[in-house]
């Protein structure tokens, strides 16, 4: 069964973060890149799913700057067969619906049973672009996947909502997006790293696709404005040498400045 | 400006996210608003509406609207949308809300302003709040020259208001019939019909700091004296002392609670993008130099075998006073 995962390149989460010069994007020095780990369960789960079959090709791919490709290149590493890198160019920002409408561009080029995503890239954190691309090919979908089940020519998946499960069946072709919990994605092997430096990355430009939206005038949505968070006030520390006396007045503070119990 | 604000409703019940994004509305109209609410037996529901801002429900009150689906639900939304051809859409962002939000966006060829925790209106377009990089800065987003302004809030961050006392206009959305691809056939519930998290307003979190999964009725003390769901950090997720369904952090739930207690938890960069913008925090840890202590409001250094219990019991005092 033919997989095509979307996989998003982004700051590692430890990373300092500064805003860039211009006040809307990020200052993109020093910072360290990671597959963003949601498209790390995505790719384990069309791994896993390839490997019970016995057949098929799992094929990643990314819309980004040129550091994408190293992206790719560890999901090559874990096992993916092939991947594609849609050139962004200069662009800082992309809306959700220009990434969806690059990426649903390239699953058209194949036939995959399974298109998929990470529940939210980190970093955005919009959850958009998987449920997007579902619309835009007509598609059904399944978000917040925890369990699956491949049957015949069906799925059966299990998605994370408020306090519960909601088991989802659905036919086949389908978008789903991978959570937390779906699997423990592998790491590469020295092998597999080997081999993934043979494996072909092949090479779109966005600009060539036809998106409005990918030049910034047309974007649907924009970033104005980039800041920093205004610090929080200081700590109050409430002195712990009788824990009875600090847990009353701990209470008192919550009930009497904050109002909040 | 003309708003169209989704209404989810589970088992009967509003939503109070929903609630909350339709007051926002109505705030940000000047006027009542129209809403949509799909569902079976949903019908009923629809005058309650009023006094938080609805002037006008579309009901889709269906045998086939159960269970959610995606396309039932969006094409509900949509259906509202023709008749109303709103400026702008407001959707809680639950997990239904973040579902439907992006389908609806894209049928529409626009995108969204996700998860806000601020929108505001300047000229009849919106200017949107929402943190971004692990809660480590905060993005100012608008929705560019779309023709449709789509935007999904942050539950528990806007205030649910009664406004109006007027009864709205119902109509009955003509819905051709459903047969979706994907459908939920099942609704498995925890059995212990907790507050989920993402829903609470009071929170209370354990973390490494309760040495082991057989110290959570420590916790689970000051949760119930205190009314508050159960979270986690994700160390102990990741040890295996309790489900991921609880983790708060960037892997887990991102959460806004107004009281947001921290047990135990050393507040983790991974820790802090969950749960940073909640409005007071409270730290519990015996480490004085634990970074949770930076985006505290209150905190007590000590060990918490000692000063959880404390706390619950004065809490209980408190609330029988």
């Amino acid at each position: 069964m033919n997989s095509f995962v979307a996989v998003a390149y982004v700051p590692d989460t430890e990373t300092r973060i500064r805003i860039g010069p211009d006040g809307k994007s990020l200052d993109e020095s020093d910072i360290k890149w990671v597959v963003s780990p949601y498209d790390e369960y995505a790719l384990e789960e069309a791994l896993r799913i390839k490997e019970a079959k016995g057949a098929g090709t799992v094929r990643v791919a990314s819309v980004g700057p040129e550091r994408a490709k190293t992206g790719l290149r560890e999901c090559l590493a874990r096992g993916a067969d092939e991947a594609v890198w849609i050139d962004s160019g200069d662009s800082r920002y992309l809306d959700a619906l220009a990434t969806a409408k690059a990426l649903a561009a390239a699953a058209r080029e194949g036939s995959y049973d399974f298109l998929w995503f990470g529940q939210k890239g980190v970093g955005y954190d919009e959850s958009l672009v998987g449920p997007m691309v579902a619309e835009l090919l007509d598609l059904p979908h399944v978000g917040n996947v925890v369990k699956l089940e491949v049957g015949d020519g069906k799925i059966t998946a299990h998605r994370e909502i408020e306090g519960a499960h909601e088991i989802v069946e659905s036919t086949l072709p389908v978008v789903l997006t991978a959570q937390k919990g779906l699997n423990e994605p592998r790491y590469a092997s020295l092998k597999g790293i080997m081999g993934a430096k043979k494996k072909p990355i092949a090479e779109k430009k966005l600009a060539d696709l036809g998106i409005p939206e990918a030049d910034p005038a047309n974007a649907k949505t924009r970033w104005r404005k980039l800041e920093l968070p205004p610090p929080r006030q200081a700590c109050k520390l409430i002195p712990a040498d009788d824990p009875a006396a600090a847990a009353k007045e701990l209470v008192r503070l919550l009930r009497e400045e904050a109002k909040v119990i | 400006m003309k708003f169209l604000v989704f209404i989810e409703q589970r088992e009967g019940k509003i939503r109070k996210a929903s609630l909350e994004a339709l007051s926002l509305a109505r705030r940000l109209a000047g006027e009542p608003v129209a809403a949509v609410l799909p569902g079976k037996g949903v019908a009923a529901l629809a005058s309650g509406l009023g006094k938080y801002g609805a002037g006008v429900v579309y009901v889709a009150d269906r045998e086939d609207l159960a269970l959610y689906s995606t396309k039932g639900y969006v094409g509900a939304l949509d259906a509202a949308a023709k008749k109303e051809s709103p400026d702008a859409v407001l959707i809680a962002a639950t997990s239904m809300g973040k579902d439907l939000a992006p389908r609806f966006a894209a049928r529409h060829d626009v995108s969204v302003l996700a998860d806000l925790m601020d929108l505001r209106v300047e000229n009849g377009r919106f200017v949107g709040s929402r943190p971004v990089y692990s809660g480590k800065a905060r993005a100012e987003v608008d929705c560019g020259n779309a023709a449709l302004q789509v935007a999904t809030t942050r539950p528990n961050v806007f205030p649910a208001q009664a406004a109006d006392a007027a009864d709205p206009l119902v109509e009955t959305l003509d819905l051709p019939a459903i047969t979706p691809r994907a459908r939920v056939v099942k609704v498995e519930t925890s059995e212990s019909k907790e507050l989920d998290v993402s829903e609470a307003d009071i929170i209370v979190s354990g973390g490494r700091g309760i040495k082991g999964p057989e110290n959570w009725p420590l916790i689970k003390d000051l949760q119930e004296a205190l009314g508050a769901a159960l979270g986690a950090s994700r160390a102990v997720v990741d040890a295996g002392w309790i489900d991921h369904q609880y983790q708060v952090g960037q892997t887990g739930k991102v959460v806004s609670p107004t009281l947001y207690v921290a047990c135990g938890i050393s507040g983790a960069i991974q820790h802090l993008a969950g749960m940073g913008t909640s409005k007071v925090i409270v730290a519990l840890n015996k480490d004085p130099e634990a970074p949770i202590f930076k985006v505290a409001t209150y905190g007590i250094v000590g060990d918490i075998f000692q000063t959880v219990p404390e706390v619950a019991k004065a809490v209980r005092a408190v609330k029988a006073e």
